[in-house]
Formats: structure tokens, C-alpha cells, sequence
């Protein structure tokens, strides 16, 4: 899984970086991604072949007529975009969102699952 | 595969956010606590009748969240754990923060600390403190 800026992404919609933690085992990959203020039905996650967005938009209840004196969460959304590599079959991403805690779970396709080769000796 | 390029590709993008990190490094009184990019990272908004903060922290158990008010001072303290690695695992991205933190912000002189409230949602602390009633603004009737 690599990082890639999508060039045709429209640039008028500024978004935070969300922080990752990207883990590999031998069954798949299981990524973090920080999206606090986020709320479940806010959350986009989009596999369109190859790649692998995350967005999400910022929603604080906020009291009438405030003036922010200092924010250093300073755009309404977050949005990270990632090239998912071959082996990882994107039709079974799992996902769970808790807490402004987005964890994906990415298996690798079943054929491609490493085999232990039993070796014998003669 | 697990190659990160020389050249990332969206050129101006990469500008933009060059440019926001000088913005911040230039900054000519830093905290004291070191960057201003710490966790939790931190809004601070008013009204004329409360103070608002925002603290973003995702994944923390409410339970081990601390917030004091002393002096004008609220601080917010707590701990993150990290996420399990499992045997054999590689990790190719590690930038969420974990381990101990605490932040501190002053307060203005006029709030009513005894009326403080705060709320876990979504990842996110919000701590409302009403401002003292003798404070707010009154208008005055004209007769």
C-alpha cells in the first residue's frame, strides 16, 4: 500500500491529513486512521479499484455566534487517499469506526495467503 | 508495492503544505511545550456567554481522560496506548500519536469555574465553562 495524491481530486476543497498507522501481517494489512470530530454517518470510505480514499467531514456542536480565537484543527474535513497493491483483495475490507478511530482491515486475496511448504526429510 | 516515490506527484499540494509548515516554524514566540502540532491537538473558541474548548482525541477511553481547572489554568491530561502489533508484522506507516499527554490553556478571568461541563463525542472533548453572569453584557433599558 503506497500513498498517492490524486491530481483530478478538486483542489477548492482543502482537507486535513489524517495521521495514519499502517500494519502488515501475513494475512492483510490493518490500518488506524485519526478522524476525530467525525461522526459514523459522515464517514466516506471508497475502493474504486486500485484505490483507497478516506474522508471525512468535522461536525462540533458549536454555540450560536462563536468566534474561534484558536484552532489548530482548522478545516472541516479530512481526506487521505492510498493505492492499494494487488494482492490485497479489496472486496473484503472490513471496517470499524469508534471513537473517531477508523480501523480498515484489508486481507490479502485467499490464493495469495502464505503457505507453509511442509518439508520432509528423506 | 512498499515504495514510497522521490517525486510526489501532486506537485502544488506538496507546495501548500510546505508553505503551512513554514507558516508554523516561523512562528517567533514558540510554546514552551514545543510544537504547536502536540496532541491533543486543540480549538478554542467564545462567545459572550462561555468559553469553548475543543480537544481532539480520538480513541481514549473517557475514563482516563483528565481535565483540571486550577487558577484559570485548565490542563487536560491523559494516555493513548498504542495499537497491539501483532508477531511477525511489519509497520509501514506510524504516525498516530500514543503514550502520556497533557496540555495546558489559560483561561480568561471571567469564567465560572463551577459551571464547567464536558462531553466525549466522536473522538472529541468539548469543554463548555459559562462566563460569570456579572460579566456578560447587559443591555441597558432607556426610558
Amino acid at each position: 500500500m503506497s500513498e498517492t495524491k490524486t491530481p483530478d481530486a478538486p483542489r477548492a476543497e482543502a482537507a486535513l491529513l489524517p495521521p495514519v498507522d499502517v500494519i502488515e501481517d501475513a494475512g492483510g494489512i490493518t490500518l488506524y486512521a485519526d478522524l476525530p470530530g467525525v461522526p459514523k454517518d459522515k464517514l466516506h470510505l471508497h475502493v474504486d479499484a486500485d484505490t483507497l480514499t478516506i474522508e471525512g467531514e468535522i461536525q462540533l456542536d458549536m454555540p450560536e455566534g462563536m468566534d474561534s480565537s484558536h484552532a489548530e484543527v482548522s478545516l472541516p474535513r479530512y481526506r487521505r487517499v492510498f493505492t492499494l497493491s494487488k494482492e490485497l483483495d479489496s472486496e473484503q475490507v472490513a471496517a470499524e469506526f469508534n471513537q473517531g478511530v477508523l480501523k480498515l482491515r484489508i486481507p490479502k486475496a485467499a490464493h495469495l495467503q502464505p503457505r507453509r511448504v511442509e518439508i520432509r526429510v528423506a | 508495492m512498499m515504495y514510497r516515490t522521490m517525486f510526489p506527484r501532486d506537485l502544488f499540494a506538496e507546495l501548500d503544505r510546505l508553505q503551512r509548515e513554514l507558516q508554523h516554524g516561523s512562528d517567533a514566540t514558540p510554546s514552551i511545550r514545543g510544537l504547536a502540532r502536540g496532541y491533543p491537538a486543540m480549538n478554542v473558541g467564545g462567545t459572550p456567554n462561555s468559553v469553548d474548548i475543543y480537544a481532539f482525541v480520538p480513541g481514549v477511553d473517557p475514563a482516563s481522560l483528565d481535565a483540571q481547572i486550577e487558577k484559570g489554568v485548565l490542563t487536560l491530561s491523559g494516555e493513548r496506548k498504542a495499537e497491539t502489533v501483532p508477531d511477525k508484522a511489519a509497520v509501514h506507516i506510524d504516525e498516530r500519536f500514543a503514550g502520556r499527554f497533557r496540555r495546558v490553556v489559560s483561561l480568561p478571568d471571567d469564567i465560572d469555574a463551577n459551571a464547567v461541563s464536558a462531553q466525549y463525542r466522536d473522538g472529541v472533548l468539548h469543554i463548555h465553562i459559562p462566563r460569570k453572569a456579572a460579566a456578560q453584557p447587559r443591555r441597558i433599558a432607556i426610558q
